[in-house]
């Protein structure tokens, strides 16, 4: 009978935490943070169909790193999770603190009890009525969970884009501000030497959450309004501020809207914020 | 529980993790059921040229008695679609209510909107799920007419689909209306229908059906001039769905009372 070499507890926790480490950082980052209009989320990735940034619920968006079936699960969880409180309780009684909490379980489970831990690094944001109200919570693999002050780096060389995402953002930021600050702090790692990288707009993909917007906030910015963000052409900026629900001036949501029987918008049609309160 | 439910229908997956949220679901204890709870009645729908307009009007009734004056019947089922629903009202807005997650729910989960006639077919399957309900006198009727984005042919692009207790759907052409005024809102669009009309003409047809259904059936509430409750009126376009402000509908049902003063027949 071959016997079993003895592993401490805290060996298999050192291995497991490595192995979720390294995988984690093998990965291309994603970035999250809030601007005047909302909340951003710029990830680096190739497809255009296996979504990093999705949508969870009215005002909660998700952004993950790792290896995509794992955190795909997680996702789909937590879609389900929040319809079904959604539909039990009330629209706005789904919160992204709850969905923070319900990752953070099963991710901790996963790592404490399961051979292999998920290598994922997540990241739950609700945005509020304001740039203040806004939260970010970032899930490690181990099911820890930290809030965030505004904004995250995550996946790949996360260290060295915080860096630059701390010395640069500021809560008051336009959109075009905010998405030139997170290519800028995508594109200061992974170049030759050190050097800066280009990252071309089919290679990220971009959402935000917009705070205007009543009912389902989430959209993404793709094609022709991505480009001119980028690029940061001042006519298209403003073609883009409008496509983001209008002035950078924020507008307290009312309640009627969250009525689960009138909150069944989409994205990319509610490009009216005036008509949309009716909805 | 969350992890484990592979699939991308919300109903599904309540079917498996908690199924007494489900209408059909649950128990019935037997005998009829019909006078408990109140009823809703008329909706009427038309095909426009750049979409489909459905409107609603604003009664629900419990036998003799008017239950509510201001209940709201037509609803959005997702950007592109409308729901309006006749019958038991406690399980057609709660049906109502699972229809828009289950639609929400698979656009987040695949990423991707449901065509047109998934849409129409999820709608059947639910409503055959009420059945046993149905058949003690709690049944619910929808009606379902969306902006078909797929459509070859953009003047028919608004599409009506209409259903019974048993399912359906069954896919109409240019108008249609159910509930218990029906007979009457059908009959006023036999005659004033045509292919091709403006949201705007088919919008004012729709509140002129209701008032000829409001005219001959008590259950069907008219234009109420007095409380200012009017129709509920929402459109389905290429530019997604709209409910039309109050302001709006209050133009055109006075539009209609107006002309009604002169000639009562319409």
């Amino acid at each position: 009978m071959a016997m079993q070499f003895y592993a401490s507890p805290e060996q298999i926790m050192r291995d497991r935490s490595e192995l979720a480490r390294k995988g984690i950082a093998r990965g291309r980052s994603a970035v999250v943070l809030s601007y005047s209009g909302g909340v951003l989320f710029v990830a680096e990735n190739l497809s255009s169909a296996l979504h990093k940034v999705s949508e969870i619920y009215d005002r909660i968006g998700f952004a993950a790193v790792g290896r995509y079936n794992e955190f795909e699960n997680l996702r789909r969880a937590g879609v389900r999770m929040a319809d079904l409180n959604g539909l039990s309780y009330d629209r706005r009684d789904v919160t992204g603190r709850a969905l923070a909490n319900a990752f953070a379980q099963t991710l901790g489970a996963i790592f404490t009890e399961q051979s292999k831990p998920f290598e994922v690094e997540i990241c739950v944001a609700e945005v509020g009525a304001t740039p203040e109200a806004d939260e970010l919570y970032r899930l490690t693999y181990d099911g820890s969970v930290n809030d965030e002050p505004g904004r995250m780096a995550m996946g790949g060389q996360a260290e060295a884009i915080t860096g630059v995402l701390k010395s640069q953002h500021r809560a008051d930021m336009s959109l075009a501000e905010a998405v030139r600050v997170a290519v800028q702090a995508l594109s200061t790692v992974g170049g030759e030497g050190g050097a800066a990288r280009t990252i071309a707009a089919n290679q990220l993909e971009v959402a935000v959450l917009d705070r205007q917007r009543i009912g389902r906030t989430f959209r993404r910015i793709t094609g022709a309004a991505l480009t001119a963000l980028l690029d940061g052409d001042a006519a298209a900026e403003g073609q883009a501020a409008d496509a983001a629900g209008g002035p950078a001036e924020p507008v307290v949501p009312t309640t009627e809207g969250h009525k689960p029987t009138s909150s069944a918008g989409s994205a990319d049609l509610e490009d009216r914020p005036a008509e949309g309160g009716e909805r | 529980m969350f992890t484990n439910a592979g699939t991308s229908s919300f109903t599904t997956f309540l079917s498996r993790v908690a199924p007494e949220m489900l209408p059909g679901r649950r128990p019935l204890p037997p005998g009829m059921a019909a006078d408990l709870a109140p009823h809703a009645t008329t909706i009427v729908a038309i095909a426009a040229a750049e979409g489909v307009v459905m409107a609603g009007d604003r009664r629900a009734t419990m036998g003799n008695l008017i239950a509510q004056r201001d209940i709201e019947k037509v609803h959005p089922a997702d950007a592109y679609s409308l729901v309006g629903i006749a019958g038991t009202a406690g399980i057609g807005i709660e049906l109502m209510r699972l229809f828009q997650v289950e639609l929400e729910h698979y656009e987040k989960i695949e990423g991707a909107m449901l065509s047109l006639d998934g849409k129409a077919n999820r709608l059947a399957s639910m409503i055959r799920g009420n059945l046993g309900a149905a058949m003690q006198g709690l049944a619910v009727v929808p009606l379902f007419a969306g902006f078909d984005l797929a459509a070859a042919d953009p003047a028919r692009a608004g599409r009506i689909f209409s259903f019974d207790v048993t399912g359906g759907p069954y896919e109409e052409t240019g108008y249609d209306a159910i509930g218990s005024g029906s007979l009457f809102a059908k009959s006023a669009l036999k005659k004033r229908f045509r292919a091709g009309l403006s949201v705007d003409d088919a919008t004012r047809l729709a509140v002129e059906a209701l008032y000829d259904a409001a005219d001959d059936d008590t259950a069907t509430g008219g234009p109420d001039l007095t409380r200012r409750i009017y129709p509920v009126v929402m459109t389905a376009t290429a530019e997604g769905t709209r409910r039309l402000t109050d302001t709006e509908t209050a133009a055109i049902a006075e539009g209609v009372v107006a002309g009604r003063m002169e000639n009562p027949g319409g």
